[in-house]
């Protein structure tokens, strides 16, 4: 039973829109007929803060909460973060995640700096990391606003939801008159895991 | 139909589905997308009210007509509304009354993490505990059938994990029942709270307790689980569902109405096992209540009043009472220089910045309040000394200038009380009374930014709109704070820094109250608002930071300035064109002048 739930960690920082992305997978899987629970913090954290959110599907699903060392994919929208959940990958889980760096003020001021190596930190601790500069590519479809169907066009071939699910939900969450550059977009995702 | 529905959205649902139509709240973190969601039902009237304490009255009041009503708060605006909860369990309802108080266990978005079953307790009135998104929407139901059935307010008991985790629920599209609304029925030895009455209806409040015991024992959201007998677990809320994640096999009591507790079932589910656990968040309500009745249990022990629980600490805390036996998974440590902090900022363009900025200059007290300024506190602007409740910053601005006053202290340094618009209306006008009508030495910043800014932008009674969007008046604060008996009110920009200082210091110079007043709408409200952009010329940057110093998140360090002293390595600022919003306060603190206004 325990084995049976997915366990998908989306973070990124405020805004990124990591809390869309994880209501279309919770969709996703209410479509696809499982039990779903997700789970995150609203409040300050928005303030440019940290912002992490946990999806959870299968048979049942009892807690909202991924313990650490048991995510299947951690999906980040920014490069340092995708570096600081690390400690919840499972061994044989799998990283996603996009090139895009946000770099707090904090950096600035010299208190901080920013996780240059991320990147070696993810193929040191994880298993065939994607890092893709989904930015780029959303830019180069017409809408940097499509880096959130693209990295969930990348999940969706690591998960067995049915396309069919994904397909209905993402069109039913974006606009009407972006639905088709939308449907690229998740093709393109889709061609980048392949 | 199913779908996927946070707690609060399936406590509207709820609320909805049951034939409520009076709804008052004041938004508070985790609560406030409570009234969000149920003020856009067809037919139902929701409101902001001023405070906690008028939304429960409100709410009384409302329900007096016959009308099922709904209160809803964070867990310390029940500290504002005790007044009349512990009152309103004495004279009871008329239309059923819900209370859905929202903790915060952790301190996600709170200055406390206060247990609020406490108050169900106190209160003596019946509380409900929902685990997960489709108990909050089936515990509404039967939370107003017991309000109205035992004559008593029920209370809802949220934490944030519930509130804001999602899960699948089950909603009626049935039209809601129609509910026949009597009116207003005199009854004086019920809702006159003279001595003589009270004294009449403190023993039915006794009486009704013994009742719900009965139901307690009875009702189908207390219930036994039965497993392997080695270990009982008793729970409640979201400790629940980690129950079930790492001991799947043992016996367990959910307790799903936490007050009063089902005495009978939980002594039978006692005797039935070898070793009894409560696993529950903050303080040992469940714990105490048990040992009182003389039931052997461990809990506290193993399971920490502090922050949240999850499912990797309620494995924790059995593997060291010896009943888990699996291998917890040991996690990699965190990765070397990857936990950068990321802490939350005020936002580019905000309005309060500037106001911050001009205080520093002038080395005062600075008493502050609850909002999105206290964020003003962390580096580096570093403004303000106190936060502890909504509307103390006036209250406490006053006890300490007087204080340093009539004790004669040895201090020239002058005091602020620095508040939002909607902060002041909660609890602020009866502080600055204190201020003026026992005149006291202190200058009140009132920072109107025409919205409730930290709960995500809500109307309050300075923005001439409701939460349904009906046109309204909008407070007038000058004739307010001039009404309430300040004689002084300076209105100030809080883009224009040197205007703000130099009010600031004429004020802090003027020996009694007065009032600097900003009018500048929250940066939030103006999205796609046409603004100047504003860049650094790196030939005349110096890199002195000052403009970093205004902790402006748009603002950060870019390439190192060439120069011949390698010692001190200096870096040119740069702005980021797509958060600068145009304030222009960079510009004034640029003493080379490298930072320019870019039309746009």
């Amino acid at each position: 039973m325990e084995n049976s739930v997915k366990n998908i960690i989306i973070v990124g920082t405020g805004g990124q829109g990591v809390i869309l992305a994880s209501e279309i997978l919770a969709d996703v899987a209410l479509e696809s007929g499982y039990d779903t629970k997700k789970s995150e913090i609203h409040g300050m954290a928005q303030r440019g803060g940290v912002v992490s959110s946990h999806v959870r599907y299968g048979k049942t699903v009892a807690s909202p909460l991924i313990s650490k060392k048991t995510a299947d994919i951690l999906l980040s929208f920014e490069l340092a973060e995708a570096a600081r959940w690390i400690p919840f990958i499972k061994e044989e889980g799998r990283v996603v995640t996009s090139t895009q760096k946000i770099v707090p003020p904090i950096v600035s001021t010299g208190l901080a700096s920013y996780p240059d190596h991320a990147e070696e930190v993810l193929k040191e601790h994880s298993q065939n990391p994607i890092i893709v500069d989904a930015l780029s590519i959303a830019s180069g479809l017409g809408n940097p606003r499509l880096v959130n169907t693209i990295l969930l066009g990348i999940i969706s071939n690591l998960l067995d939801l049915p396309g069919e699910s994904w397909k209905k939900i993402v069109s039913e969450r974006v606009p009407p008159k972006f639905k088709e550059l939308n449907m690229q977009a998740f093709a393109k995702g889709q061609e980048l895991s392949a | 139909m199913k779908k996927v529905l946070s707690g609060n959205e399936a406590i509207a649902r709820g609320v909805y589905e049951n034939g409520v139509k009076y709804a008052s709240a004041y938004p508070g973190t985790p609560s406030t997308e409570i009234l969000e969601n149920f003020a856009r039902y067809d037919g139902v009237y929701a409101e902001w009210a001023p405070n906690e304490k008028v939304a429960i009255e409100s709410a009384v009041g409302a329900s007096m007509t016959g009308a099922r009503v709904l209160a809803t708060m964070k867990h310390v605006g029940l500290n504002v509304a005790a007044d009349p909860f512990m009152t309103l369990a004495y004279t009871g309802v008329f239309g059923g009354f819900v209370l859905i108080c929202a903790d915060d266990p952790g301190m996600h978005s709170s200055q406390n993490e206060q247990d609020n079953r406490i108050y169900g307790r106190f209160a003596q009135v019946p509380m409900f505990e929902p685990s997960d998104s489709q108990e909050c929407l089936d515990m509404v139901a039967e939370a107003y059938d017991v309000s109205e059935n035992y004559d008593t307010p029920s209370m809802i008991r949220m934490t944030t994990r519930i509130s804001h985790s999602k899960g699948i629920v089950k909603i009626n599209e049935e039209p809601p029942p129609v509910r026949e609304v009597p009116g207003f029925k005199k009854d004086k030895k019920k809702n006159v709270m003279i001595p003589a009455y009270a004294r009449l209806r403190h023993p039915l409040v006794l009486k009704r307790v013994k009742e719900l015991k009965e139901y307690a024992e009875r009702t189908r959201f207390n219930k036994v689980e039965k497993g392997d007998k080695a270990v009982g677990i008793i729970t409640s809320g979201i400790s629940y569902h980690y129950v079930k994640e790492v001991m799947p096999d043992a016996s367990i009591l959910k307790l799903g109405l936490t007050y009063p507790l089902p005495e009978k079932m939980i002594r039978e589910f006692a005797d039935s096992v070898d070793r009894l656990f409560v696993v529950e968040e903050l303080e040992p309500y469940l714990e105490d209540q048990i040992l009182a009745m003389g039931i052997k249990v461990e809990g506290k022990k193993y399971f920490s009043i502090l922050d949240e629980l999850s499912q990797d600490l309620v494995a924790q805390g059995f593997k060291e009472a010896g009943v888990y036996d699996k291998d917890i998974p040991q996690p990699i440590p965190q990765p070397e220089g990857t936990d950068m902090p990321r802490p939350p900022l005020m936002c580019a363009g905000c309005t309060h910045r500037g106001l911050f900025a001009a205080i520093n200059k002038l080395k005062g007290i600075v008493h502050s309040d609850i909002g999105c300024y206290t964020l003003s506190v962390l580096p580096p602007l570093e403004s303000i000394d106190t936060t502890l409740c909504m509307g103390a910053s006036i209250s406490m601005a006053h006890g300490t200038a007087k204080a340093m006053e009539v004790l004669n202290v040895e201090d020239q340094r002058p005091v602020f009380a620095t508040i939002g618009d909607s902060t002041f209306f909660h609890s602020g006008i009866t502080s600055l009374l204190d201020i003026t009508y026992n005149k006291s030495n202190v200058n009140i910043c009132i920072m109107d930014n025409r919205t409730t800014a930290m709960t995500g932008a809500q109307h309050n009674p300075g923005t001439g709109k409701t939460l349904q969007l009906e046109d309204t008046i909008a407070v007038d604060i000058e004739q307010l704070v001039r009404s309430l008996g300040v004689e002084r009110v300076r209105e100030v920009d809080p883009f224009d820094l040197k205007g703000t200082i130099e009010i600031l210091k004429e004020e802090a110079a003027f020996n009694g109250p007065s009032v600097i007043l900003t009018k500048k709408p929250c940066v939030q409200l103006l999205k796609g608002v046409p603004h100047d952009l504003y860049s650094v010329d790196v030939d005349k940057c110096i890199g002195c930071e000052m403009c970093q110093k205004l902790g402006c998140p748009a603002i950060s360090q870019g390439d190192v300035i060439p120069s011949p002293n390698t010692k001190k390595i200096k870096r040119h600022s740069v702005i980021d064109a797509t958060l600068c919003t145009g304030c222009s306060l960079c510009e004034q603190v640029c003493k080379p002048g490298a930072i320019h206004v870019v039309k746009q």
